[in-house]
């Protein structure tokens, strides 16, 4: 193509009308979009927000002309710079792709081939659709490379995908969406994989090189406060429709409606602090490790008062699940010892008696796997109920009834799989499961992290409803300073295996901050799309650059 | 070390001793067997005495591990030992074979075939394997599938007569018998043992085209797939450029598990078509109780299996960055 296609600021790049996309999935078609306009013009951001399962990544690959297996396109015009997609061949749409038209990945991991060294993969489209000769586009990726801050830009790229980092992986991918220098950039959720530090680093990395090109692009993502930064206007989508589109200073300080408030609403949740002498379960100096020479866990101490919630944050890698697996004697400790209502616990789950078993029970992140998929609701709850409590028929199922009451699911769903049933309520089983025990302690490892911002929400209410009726203890696992806010008591930051801060919740997250919790709480996106520039300047304040 | 050189000395130790219990296992299961060489051969009218000279003179009379050791210590030192056949009984002239000398040629011949029916087969299978999974659900690969389905339902020896039938009887283009003697020429012996190689051909392909096409469509739900064809990649550039380089693994230790099936596993096609070749050298000699030829056969037979799936090691971890590349 000789024409030269980047034209004015301003012009409309992007039109979509009426888009309504049919997805497969329990032997019949659904609506999955139904009929939603985009309009983008050149170098604007359009972030798009909603729940998963609110059609977001398939309206963005639509923008591609593309639908995933099981998809189809099924209706309205999609006008990419005057060319009508619907009604292009696969050969033109193959030429649009990867050379005007990029996509950047939520899991970079993933998305990256493992075969390929990423240098190649970078340049691949630019190379494949004639934009560049191979070594002009290897120059010019590790331009892209240093432009976002990769280290040892000239050499990364020689490297495979399981030799450098998420975040890492993540701006590479942004470089290879950026090589042939396309019109548009598609991001599907670019951070959600990352932990927040690692965030603030890509976005304002993306920020600048989308800024720089003068790339238009759609953002995906479930976080507001996070589109907030990028994107030049909103639209909330759900159930495969258009609730709200907005300039988004004004979707942030005046949203419409109400569903869009919704979207921060773990943010609303408040709960006091309570101070508590009386300590159930403490770490004692223990030190742990998975090979024998690397220690995760060095000399960690831990107290969890009866009662109250133990927040554990840190990045991942910082030994938050490591410290789970030693309490729970997964991972028996190196050295140091565990006391559980003043008794030391035996090092390792299998000296240890049923009651000590029974008494500290576990939730997962992904409850998904932490539950046998052949296994209906009432085996997945009766199995504790037999196994601690010798429960039995009628009895059992009485007891199951009511657990199922206390998580707030109805009887029907007694005989149900896993598979029928949503996330937030398999969460909500694996709750029960936890409670069949009738446990002193719980530990929560990340059980929010894969969920949506109100379903996230209902499951920290209920464990807060839970903890006020039975006096449950809670040791809360997580990465997100949001849902830290919302239910601890106290917090544990955890770096490298150590910890590094700890205090009720109201010490903690006042200043004055030591280095490591001060950049973990201001990596912490804010609902003002200021924000990250704001603090970018303040960090580099803080350390000149050298 | 490096992790490939590391897998090379491990299977190899690991593979000697494989090769030492097999021994022990054949030995010990020829001894299991009723009567030994010297009834074999001498049949049921022979006198005891002669027999039993006989048996002195090829040592048969010393107890089985002093036997066997004998046997391990001439193999350590590179000696097969002699096959019992061709030895006339006590004073008469010594005529028997070194178990080398009879094996050698036989094997020669053997790995002929194979060598014949792999180049045909594997590339064959490969391409199926491929262009299946790229016309996935199309015609052609329900034709591809059903052929190779149904060549390999059939028993060998019968795709073989029908061979026989359609290719020589029929049409006369191919020879019905491979028994190729020692002076023919290459190409004599390629034209004589089409028909074999053919066989073995129709018999394997399906087995490697079928995984093939499985393990690239396996990877084709991947994420990276997905982004390959978001980057503008046609169908053909994904498969071949994106699913291939992650696919080799398990094609190849399928491809490594037929090609020692093609060495060790072809006696009854050696048989249809009269083929001189190991497995009907082995089945002889089990059938007289000529043990030092049966070890040797053996030996030959397991370290192919071994020296083939290292070999599928190898390649599994060359293209396998993860491990050629350690973080």
């Amino acid at each position: 193509m000789s024409v030269d296609h980047k034209g004015q600021i301003g012009d409309v790049l992007l039109e979509m009308r009426g888009i309504v996309i049919d997805g497969y999935s329990d032997d019949r078609w659904h609506e999955i979009i139904k009929g939603v306009d985009v309009v983008l013009k050149r170098g604007e951001i359009m972030g798009v927000i909603g729940e998963s399962g609110a059609g977001k990544s398939t309206l963005g690959l639509a923008a591609m002309g593309f639908a995933q297996p099981g998809c189809k396109i099924n209706g309205g015009s999609i006008i990419f710079d005057g060319i009508d997609l619907m009604k292009a061949s696969e050969d033109e749409k193959c030429k649009l792709r990867g050379s005007r038209i990029a996509y950047v990945a939520q899991s970079a991991s993933a998305s990256f081939n493992p075969a390929h060294r990423l240098i190649d993969q970078t340049i691949e489209s630019a190379v494949r659709h004639g934009i560049m000769p191979e070594n002009e586009a290897k120059a010019d990726a590790r331009k892209l490379y240093r432009d976002l801050q990769l280290p040892d830009p000239d050499s990364i790229g020689e490297r495979y995908p399981h030799q450098v980092s998420g975040g890492q992986l993540q701006r590479v991918m942004t470089a290879m969406a950026m090589s042939p220098r396309p019109d548009l950039i598609i991001f599907d959720e670019p951070t959600t994989a990352l932990d927040v530090t690692t965030q603030v680093e890509v976005l304002a990395a993306m920020r600048e090189i989308v800024e720089n090109y003068n790339t238009a692009a759609i953002y995906i993502t479930h976080d507001l406060a996070v589109v907030a930064q990028m994107a030049d206007v909103i639209k909330v989508l759900r159930y495969g429709e258009t609730v709200e589109d907005a300039d988004t200073r004004k979707m942030l300080t005046n949203p419409e409606k109400e569903y869009t408030q919704s979207l921060w609403s773990v943010r609303s949740i408040v709960k006091e602090e309570e101070v508590s002498q009386d300590i159930v379960l403490k770490v004692d100096r223990v030190d742990a490790s998975y090979t024998g020479s690397v220690k995760v866990l060095d000399d960690v101490t831990i107290e969890v008062p009866r009662g109250h919630t133990v927040a554990v944050v840190g990045e991942s890698g910082s030994g938050k699940s490591t410290a789970a697996r030693a309490i729970t004697g997964l991972l028996p400790p190196s050295k140091g010892q565990i006391l559980f209502n003043g008794e030391p616990l035996p090092p390792a789950l299998k000296d240890r008696s049923i009651e000590q078993l029974q008494k500290i029970q576990m939730i997962y992140q992904m409850a998904d796997t932490a539950m046998n998929p052949r296994h209906t609701v009432r085996d997945i709850i009766g199995r504790p109920l037999e196994f601690y409590l010798g429960l039995r028929g009628k009895e059992r199922d009485q007891r199951l009834l009511e657990l199922l009451n206390m998580i707030e699911l109805d009887d029907s769903f007694i005989d149900r799989l896993p598979a029928e049933l949503s996330g937030g309520q398999k969460q909500r089983i694996c709750i029960a499961r936890a409670l069949a025990a009738n446990p002193d302690l719980i530990i929560c490892d990340e059980v929010t992290s894969a969920l949506d911002q109100i379903v996230q929400k209902g499951i920290l209410q209920l464990l807060l409803r839970l903890q006020e009726e039975f006096g449950l203890t809670y040791i809360f696992i997580t990465h997100d300073i949001a849902t830290v806010k919302a239910i601890s008591d106290q917090i544990v930051v955890m770096l490298e295996g150590r910890v590094v801060e700890q205090g009720m919740k109201s010490e903690i997250l006042a200043p004055p901050y030591p280095d490591y919790t001060k950049l973990l709480l201001s990596s912490v996106p804010e609902m003002d799309p200021d924000w990250l520039t704001g603090l970018l300047k303040e960090r580099a304040k803080e350390q000149p650059p050298v | 070390m490096h992790p490939v050189v590391r897998t090379v000395l491990q299977r190899l130790g690991l593979g000697l001793v494989t090769l030492i219990v097999i021994s022990i296992i054949i030995f010990s299961s020829i001894e299991f067997l009723p009567g030994d060489f010297g009834e074999a051969v001498l049949g049921q009218a022979a006198l005891p005495e002669t027999v039993q000279a006989f048996r002195t003179e090829l040592g048969l009379d010393l107890p089985m591990h002093e036997r066997y050791f004998n046997w391990l210590g001439g193999v350590l030192t590179g000696d097969l030992g002699n096959s019992f056949s061709g030895r006339g009984s006590s004073g008469g002239m010594d005529r028997s074979r070194a178990v080398a000398d009879l094996i050698a040629p036989r094997l020669a011949n053997t790995l002929f075939l194979a060598s014949m029916a792999a180049i045909i087969a594997v590339p064959l299978s490969l391409f199926l394997g491929i262009t299946a999974a790229l016309y996935r659900n199309s015609i052609y690969d329900r034709v591809v599938n059903a052929m190779t389905l149904t060549t390999i339902s059939f028993p060998e020896f019968f795709v073989a007569y029908l061979l026989i039938l359609f290719l020589s009887s029929f049409t006369k283009i191919f020879p019905s018998l491979a028994n190729i003697s020692s002076d023919a020429t290459f190409w004599e012996r390629v034209y004589l043992s089409a028909l074999p190689a053919l066989t073995l051909t129709l018999v394997i392909v399906a087995h490697m085209m079928r995984m093939t096409r499985a393990a690239i469509i396996n990877l084709m739900a991947s994420p990276y797939i997905e982004m390959a064809r978001l980057k503008g990649a046609s169908k053909a550039q994904v498969i071949l450029e994106h699913a291939l380089p992650n696919a080799w693994a398990p094609i190849v230790n399928v491809i490594a598990f037929n090609l020692a099936y093609l060495v060790v596993g072809v006696v009854v096609v050696e048989v249809v078509f009269v083929y001189p070749g190991v497995g009907q050298l082995m089945i002889d000699a089990v059938t007289t109780r000529d043990v030092p030829v049966v070890q040797g056969c053996a030996m030959i037979f397991a370290a192919t299996y071994i020296l083939l799936n290292l070999f599928a090691d190898i390649i599994s971890i060359v293209t396998n960055p993860r491990l050629l590349h350690p973080r």
